[in-house]
């Protein structure tokens, strides 16, 4: 078992000007959302639109930390370090949080746009399964009690979802008709300049608070097992 | 003591014989055991095959006539199959747990051996129950195969998914607390793509028509097998080991 290493308090979780950084950076995203970016064309209520610049971050965030997720849970296996696992279920679990903020921000959109909050949708499908996927994985977490046996077996569970992911992203799908927009994204005529502007912006601003959530969680679980420690020494 | 000599010995006997032929022989040992200890205790197939009728009864009761929907049919079958697996695939670990042989089967085979022999065991169990819910479900339901030679390879393909899947899962929630309601829980996410294929080709065997072609169910089917079970035999010795 890797031992923790026991940080001095001085050292910063983030740096005081990123968190500065950070608060400006998405108050100027909302701003903008609601006053920089024109009213969308070709939409039902083009004011409505306005919440895909909260809406896609969320999912693309949430999908990435899955993804780190699956990795450090690889690592855990790798090199047996109880960080890697701290930081596996700490990005799980924001990825829940994330899923969840795109499901709310997609079903709000989804009533004004469809007529209807939920439709099985194929993306609406893969995010539901995403859901109890990892559900299902702290509901595992939480039943096993001794921590090395959780922290393997829960790894061993969170590479085999990730393996199964293709077939909740492309194969389950498939199996419904769609009514997402599916290359928006990535072609050319698909957003205009503020759009894209806004988006990246609320990615990056995103991003940054994963990072900073993600390491605020980990410390805390950290300090919680010392505690643990200290008090079996006692 | 002398039991687990005994248990070292038969791993070496085992495992001497050389490569490839000692470890089928490994993987063969573990299920002529697994099927031996359900010949004399009929624990799980019992639960399995009552659960399976029970729900079939049920369904087919209460739906008569109306379940001629091939979209119906096709998801109630599976539906019990699934749960009836749900029922008793769990035993194959936590028996083990309860009745402390675990220790005695980690000294005896190798991890690897040992996921394979009781997935054969499991897959055994599930063919046992399509032998007997198929055909009383066809029956009861009324409902006509349009397609049998892709009903019956997507049930052995299917049943193969199922129990890759529950076998590994099963393997995890023995080491946990609340293992009956855990099993469901943590199972359905690792079987759903396996499950909502087997639907959908069942659909197509029954002449209804899905978005999905019967070779595109099949070649997803053999492939999540594929997956599932590779990952298992590099993972499994992380749940198994202490």
């Amino acid at each position: 078992m890797g031992r923790l290493k026991t940080k001095d308090k001085t050292s910063a979780i983030m740096p005081l000007p990123l968190q500065i950084f950070i608060g400006l950076e998405i108050a100027a995203v909302i701003v903008a959302a609601f006053l920089y970016v024109p009213p969308a064309r070709g939409f039902a209520d083009k004011e409505s639109a306005r919440i895909i610049i909260f809406h896609v971050p969320c999912a693309m965030i949430a999908t990435l930390a899955y993804a780190i997720s699956t990795i450090y849970a690889i690592a855990y296996l790798i090199r047996g370090n109880t960080a890697s696992d701290m930081k596996s279920a700490a990005s799980a679990s924001l990825g829940f949080l994330f899923t969840a903020l795109a499901t709310v921000t997609g079903m709000i959109f989804a009533k004004m746009e469809w007529g209807m909050a939920w439709n099985w949708d194929p993306r609406e499908v893969s995010i539901l399964m995403l859901m109890i996927v990892y559900a299902a994985y702290f509901a595992l977490r939480g039943s096993i009690l001794n921590s090395a046996a959780r922290a393997k077996i829960s790894s061993v569970y969170n590479i085999m979802a990730g393996l199964l992911m293709p077939f909740f992203i492309f194969v389950l799908p498939r199996l419904v008709p769609g009514l997402h927009p599916s290359n928006t994204l990535t072609s050319r005529s698909g957003l205009s300049p503020e759009y894209r502007i806004a988006l990246g912006g609320a990615m990056l601003g995103y991003m940054m608070l994963y990072i900073w959530i993600l390491r605020l969680s980990v410390r805390i679980s950290e300090h919680a097992m010392l505690r643990r420690r200290k008090s079996i020494e006692r | 003591m002398s039991v687990v000599h005994r248990a070292s010995a038969s791993r070496e006997q085992i495992t001497s014989r050389s490569g490839l032929i000692g470890y089928i022989s490994a993987v063969i040992a573990v299920l002529v055991k697994d099927s031996r200890c359900e010949l004399r205790s009929k624990q799980s197939i019992s639960a399995v095959l009552l659960f399976a009728v029970t729900s079939t009864v049920a369904v087919s009761f209460t739906l008569g006539a109306q379940g001629q929907s091939s979209a119906i049919a096709s998801t109630l079958l599976w539906v019990v199959i699934y749960f009836s697996a749900m029922a008793g695939l769990s035993r194959s670990f936590v028996h083990e747990v309860e009745t402390y042989t675990a220790p005695l089967l980690k000294l005896a085979a190798k991890p690897n051996s040992v996921y394979l022999g009781k997935l054969a065991f499991n897959f055994l169990t599930l063919i046992a129950l399509d032998i007997v819910t198929v055909p009383l479900f066809i029956i009861l339901m009324g409902c006509g195969i349009s397609k049998p030679g892709l009903f019956i390879a997507l049930l052995l393909l299917g049943s193969l998914a199922l129990s890759a899947g529950a076998t590994m899962a099963a393997a995890m929630v023995s080491r946990a607390s609340s293992k009956g309601a855990l099993f469901a829980a943590i199972s359905f996410p690792l079987l759903v793509p396996a499950l909502g294929l087997a639907i959908s080709g069942t659909n197509i065997a029954m002449g209804g028509d899905a978005v999905l072609t019967a070779a595109n169910c099949l070649h997803l089917l053999a492939y999540y097998c594929g997956v599932v079970i590779t990952a298992s035999l590099m993972l499994f010795r992380f749940v198994w080991e202490d």
